[in-house]
């Protein structure tokens, strides 16, 4: 502060702080009410999920209700396939996601480092699939897959999921690549790497930032995606956990306490994932390589 | 340590000819200085030499071996980028030692090699750091360390100083002379600053618009530039440049425009006869302005009036108008003279340039 500005008396004093203050309150404000739309209905899925049997539909508010109990929990771990179908999804979602980046980083570096015909519309043909709704796939895609004979099988829907989020990481990868020097390439080729060692040396280490944002996109939308895996996927055994916990709504009754059990256990491995990746997302490694 | 040879190299990005049929060579442990404007083609022509870029046209020779068809990895060549190109997600020391383990050699051997070069370079201390960590003169020499390691047949230096300030740059222009006292290798150095050139080189290739102007030693192309260009390029504070006529007046010849005359002596123009009459450029150094009392020549002033007057220190620039020519005098300090005021100088013949206008080439010994 200085002296031009310097309160003279104890109100001037405390306008200043006000005013100082006044946009960070306002922000952290808006913050936190962001954060109770986003955080109210887990909590309400958690009250839900450890209410007793006979409280399901009560409209109690308390976050942890009287009687409260993991009954639902063992439950749906004991009497329902839902370990079965965390696997199937673990695995299908894993799967995808490794495919999905491998395949959009090295497409991604072609569209990033080379000249080719086609390039620019690429690119732009890339970016329109993503204005096409997911629903409007469904029966193409049912099509394609059932003339592959894969029905009803994990590789017929990491195909369909790993293809579906190329786009978005293709863009996201090239995006990043773009702002990575030529040089450092140039410099790894003149040392004694090939084109494609130069890829794996250089470039991939340095896109870890964008390489685990293209991963938590894949893991997540193939984690959560229901609709292609309800027309995919028919045997209950081969179900992911989101088609698995539809199974508990019945047509007279719905297990809303396993249901809620359910949707509580699934969040934990994103969250997990979310936390591991959350080191790599830092930006700013490439500071220092070239000039500055 | 090797050998380069250029022959008949042509570069085109389709109709545009960026290098047009450079023949050049480069011997065994020489320092070669290739030296020009931007755009002249300079850096492909490095770059081609590296595998970089594709060569159009003509072949590259490194150790008697075309390498025309051969990638960078091959061609055991070592380059400094112009903005250094550290791996950044690599300490000093993995920086280093790179291209070593990529050769799979033992460790001891790359340990060695890398903790002499950090020794030359003083990098000793810095072998943890990331290069984020580093300044930029220190990130040059981790570039030049990079280098050295490999122990290459030919270095190459892309404009290696042009990212430091004017103070960092003297002192690594040392660092790379010692540097090359030392290694005593063939090193190819391309830049756009003639004074690297002139305090570098062994040799000196000077280039514009694609094609060789001039090679020689550093003195050769001072002293006795090939062309209008060269004359201009090569040389601080630049080259004095008047446009005329040669005539003859009573036996003397003398260049003659709308507001000088200016004697040229005999000596410095034996093939006098041939040119009178036709339009030449003279061309004279600042320093070979004579003012005062050591403008030795009284018989054939030259009268100007002073515009300004720069202090440089040990030195004074002082620009004189003589009619429509700015001339520039540089001479000893605190000269007393003043703006404005008239002056008479006198050229120093033994150094002067005379250059057909026409075809911009030296025609004097």
């Amino acid at each position: 502060m200085n002296k031009k500005n310097a309160p003279r008396t104890f109100l001037q004093f405390v306008m200043q702080v006000k005013k100082k203050y006044l946009k960070q309150i306002l922000m952290h404000l808006l913050i936190l009410a962001a954060v109770a739309v986003c955080v109210y209905p887990l909590i309400r899925i958690l009250s839900v999920s450890i209410r007793p049997g006979d409280k399901i539909v009560s409209t109690d508010l308390s976050i942890i209700p009287q009687g409260a109990s993991f009954l639902s929990y063992m439950k749906l771990l004991q009497d329902t396939n839902f370990l079965r179908w965390l696997w199937n999804s673990l695995l299908i979602t894993l799967a995808t996601s490794f495919i999905g980046v491998s395949l959009a980083s090295t497409a991604a570096y072609a569209f990033s480092r080379f000249n080719f015909l086609g390039k620019k519309s690429g690119m732009v043909v890339l970016l329109s699939t993503q204005m096409i709704p997911a629903g409007m796939l469904i029966l193409p895609l049912f099509l394609m897959i059932m003339k592959m004979n894969l029905m009803n099988t994990y590789l017929g829907i990491i195909i369909a999921y790993s293809v579906s989020s190329l786009p978005f990481s293709i863009w996201i990868l090239k995006g990043y690549y773009d702002t990575i020097p030529k040089s450092l390439e140039e410099a790894a080729m003149v040392d004694g790497t090939g084109p494609i060692g130069a890829f794996y040396r250089i470039i991939l280490p340095l896109s870890t930032p964008a390489l685990s944002i293209a991963f938590l996109f894949n893991f997540t939308t193939a984690w959560n995606e229901y609709l292609v895996a309800r027309v995919v996927l028919f045997s209950s055994k081969q179900y992911t956990w989101t088609l698995g916990l539809f199974e508990l709504q019945g047509q007279f009754i719905t297990q809303w306490g396993m249901f809620a059990a359910g949707s509580m256990l699934v969040t934990i491995p994103v969250l997990l994932v979310f936390l591991y990746s959350s080191k790599w997302l830092v930006s700013g490694l490439t500071l220092g390589s070239v000039k500055g | 340590m090797a050998s380069v040879k250029f022959l008949n190299i042509t570069k085109k990005y389709g109709e545009n000819v960026i290098l047009n049929g450079i023949d050049s060579e480069i011997n065994d442990h020489e320092f070669v200085v290739i030296v020009g404007p931007s755009g002249c083609g300079k850096t492909t022509l490095l770059r081609m030499l590296a595998g970089l870029e594709e060569i159009t046209d003509g072949e590259i020779e490194i150790d008697k071996l075309v390498v025309n068809e051969l990638p960078p990895s091959k061609r055991e060549i070592a380059m400094v980028f112009q903005d250094y190109a550290l791996y950044p997600h690599m300490t000093v020391r993995e920086n280093m030692s790179f291209a070593l383990k990529l050769r799979k050699m033992n460790k001891a051997e790359i340990e060695k090699r890398v903790s002499e070069a950090a020794q030359i370079l003083q990098l000793t201390p810095l072998l943890e750091r990331m290069p984020r960590q580093l300044s930029g003169g220190q990130r040059q020499r981790v570039a030049i360390g990079r280098a050295i390691v490999r122990k290459p047949k030919v270095f190459l230096f892309d404009e290696p100083l042009s990212n430091l300030d004017a103070k960092l740059r003297e002192e690594m222009r040392i660092e790379i002379a010692k540097l090359y006292q030392n290694l005593n290798s063939t090193i190819v150095y391309v830049t756009h600053d003639q004074v690297e050139a002139m305090t570098l080189a062994g040799k000196i290739v000077v280039m514009n618009r694609g094609i060789i102007q001039q090679t020689g030693s550093p003195l050769d192309v001072y002293r006795k530039p090939k062309n209008v260009f060269v004359a201009g390029f090569i040389g601080s504070p630049t080259m004095n440049f008047f446009r005329g006529k040669l005539v003859k007046e009573k036996e003397e010849f003398y260049f003659l425009n709308e507001s000088l005359k200016i004697f040229v002596p005999a000596y410095a123009l034996p093939e006098a006869e041939k040119y009178v009459g036709r339009e030449i450029t003279l061309g004279a150094r600042p320093d070979d302005i004579l003012t005062g009392e050591k403008s030795v020549d009284h018989q054939h002033k030259v009268k100007g009036s002073i515009e300004v007057i720069e202090l440089l220190g040990h030195r004074e620039n002082i620009y004189i108008k003589a009619g429509e020519n700015r001339i520039l005098a540089t001479v000893d300090a605190f000269s007393n003279y003043s703006p404005g005021s008239g002056i008479e100088f006198s050229l120093n013949y033994q150094n002067i340039h005379v250059f057909d206008t026409l075809t911009e080439q030296r025609i004097n010994p």
